[in-house]
């Protein structure tokens, strides 16, 4: 009786489901715990492609207990691409919707940095924006347009993640504070690194992507009166948030 | 049948590694007998960074191999397009001097499943997949090699041993294969067979590169031997002496060192190529 690949399917990821019938050890026997490689090698392999790709997930739950939860998201939402790089978009919400880990409200954040991070390692290369352009007269900067590097990636939440991102990833890191937090990812070289964002810095770049540079400064200011332009241009150009404007970013 | 046009281009008839980004400094700086290095072609499938820079370092160094894990040339659905773009992209990039996918399948719908799994051997399978590989040489513009599978089953519906399947697809498509002698060993004990008659019933004039690689032992419920293909293992004498007698019968070819998981320092690695090398060696001074 032929096997078609949704009866095989079907029991690998449901450990409860029967060995589909035609399957046997070659001597004719039926298959047996035999198929149970299968069921472990697909649930282990992507068992294994979230922990390298929620390192600070798995350090603030700790292995004991992400390492149970993962067969129950890996079996919820198996991949949608061989591009293993980029697994695991629906975890911050399966978080979100996991009452038992209800109390944690920071954790789904926390995983949206670590798939930040990953995206920003694999995205595409680009010239660093020359410092020069801000030697221009005020009058034709404020009507600038700049591009945010393809690595650059924004993420606001109401909880201190750059914070509680530092003590997982340090314990010896201050304690993390009540306050609710903006953190950028840059990549200078090939490596990811974190930064907290000053108060308006994140408004200024979400508007910065679509809108001239003074607009995006007055919209900075408008959400923040705090807002202090030349610290943040100063960390945003050190870390080469911004890509030269010139440059081709579809590679 | 793939005819290509195309200057033919071919790996060395020498040691080759699989490529991990931690040996990277190692590597270029102490390769031993290693002349090429494999990558799973999907972990190159980002738009950039680390991982292209480490690949263009590479080729100024090495032959390539690019080897896919993703494309379900198996599957009861045509391989898909976009992925065959990308595979032809990351082709025409890094130009690497082989190209070579699994006889398996791993997506189903819209889902993919991480795993090579396994395919009846019947007239109906064989069509399929023939014409699978046909539009894989197409889409992608060169010819590929055809990797035989590490079997933990088999399908009693099979009326074609997975040898004269092969060679079947060879004849039909002018696919290469890519012959894993540790896949051998372990489809072979697992499903009591007995290695050195697979490869002699092998179509080794097809085999553009073979794999050694390592495995873990377990036992099924009725207390058999279960091979298990871990790559993350030494190679085991058994499988060394299995490629000694493939190696005997084909002649040269390039041999590649697979371990992916607990990946050892670079040492280790390098002892294991040199060892492929020396059996190569062998067979060129008998």
């Amino acid at each position: 009786m032929p096997v078609t690949q949704a009866q095989f399917r079907t029991a690998l990821l449901n450990a409860d489901a029967p060995v589909p019938a035609g399957l046997d050890d070659g001597g004719g026997a039926p298959a047996g715990a035999r198929y149970d490689v299968y069921r472990n090698n697909v649930t282990a392999s992507l068992v294994d492609a979230m922990k390298l790709a929620f390192p600070t997930v798995r350090l603030l739950l700790g292995a004991q207990n992400f390492d149970p939860l993962m067969p129950h998201f890996v079996r919820a939402h198996p991949p949608r691409s061989p591009l293993m790089m980029y697994y695991g978009v629906e975890f911050p919400a399966f978080l979100e919707n996991f009452q038992p880990l209800a109390h944690l409200g920071y954790l789904a954040d926390i995983a949206r940095i670590d798939l930040a991070m990953r995206t920003s390692y694999h995205a595409a290369d680009a010239r660093p924006l020359d410092p020069s352009i801000f030697q221009q007269p005020p009058e034709t900067l404020e009507d600038t347009r700049l591009r945010l590097a393809p690595a650059t990636q924004i993420l606001r939440s109401h909880w201190p993640i750059f914070d509680l991102w530092r003590r997982a990833t340090d314990p010896t890191a201050p304690k993390p504070r009540t306050a609710a937090q903006a953190v950028l990812i840059t990549r200078p070289a090939f490596d990811p690194a974190l930064h907290l964002l000053p108060e308006g810095a994140a408004t200024f770049l979400l508007s910065v992507r679509d809108q001239p540079l003074g607009a995006s400064v007055e919209a900075a200011q408008v959400a923040a009166p705090g807002f202090d332009f030349g610290a943040t241009l100063a960390l945003l150009l050190e870390n080469h948030a911004f890509a030269h404007s010139t440059e081709d970013s579809s590679k | 049948m793939y005819h290509s046009s195309a200057p033919s281009t071919r790996l060395p008839n020498a040691a080759g590694v699989g490529y991990k980004p931690q040996h990277f400094t190692d590597l270029t700086r102490d390769p031993g007998a290693v002349a090429w290095v494999e990558i799973h072609a999907e972990n190159y499938m980002g738009d950039g960074g680390r991982p292209h820079a480490q690949l263009r370092a590479l080729t100024e160094i090495f032959a390539l191999s690019v080897h896919g894990v993703g494309l379900s040339i198996g599957g009861e659905a045509p391989p898909d397009k976009a992925h065959m773009a990308r595979l032809r992209k990351l082709i025409e990039t890094y130009a690497p001097q082989s190209f070579s996918e699994h006889l398996a399948w791993s997506t189903h719908g819209a889902e993919f499943l991480n795993d090579l799994l396994p395919l009846p051997y019947t007239d109906a399978t064989l069509v399929r997949v023939a014409g699978h590989i046909d539009t894989v040489q197409q889409s992608v513009g060169r010819q590929m090699l055809l990797e035989n599978p590490s079997s933990y089953l088999a399908f009693t519906e099979s009326t074609l041993s997975e040898t004269d399947f092969l060679a079947e697809l060879v004849h039909r498509t002018g696919c290469g294969l890519l012959l894993d002698v540790n896949n051998v060993f372990i489809s072979s004990t697992n499903l009591g067979l007995d290695p050195r008659t697979y490869i002699d019933s092998f179509p080794l004039d097809a085999v553009g590169e073979i794999h050694v690689g390592g495995h873990d032992e377990d036992m099924d419920e009725h207390g058999a031997r279960l091979l298990i293909d871990s790559h993350g293992a030494q190679v085991v004498d058994p499988v060394w002496a299995l490629l000694d007698h493939t190696l005997a019968r084909s002649g040269p070819r390039p041999v590649l060192v697979e371990w992916d998981t607990d990946v050892p320092d670079w040492e280790v690695l390098r002892d294991e190529a040199d060892r492929a090398a020396a059996a190569l060696a062998c067979i060129r001074t008998p």
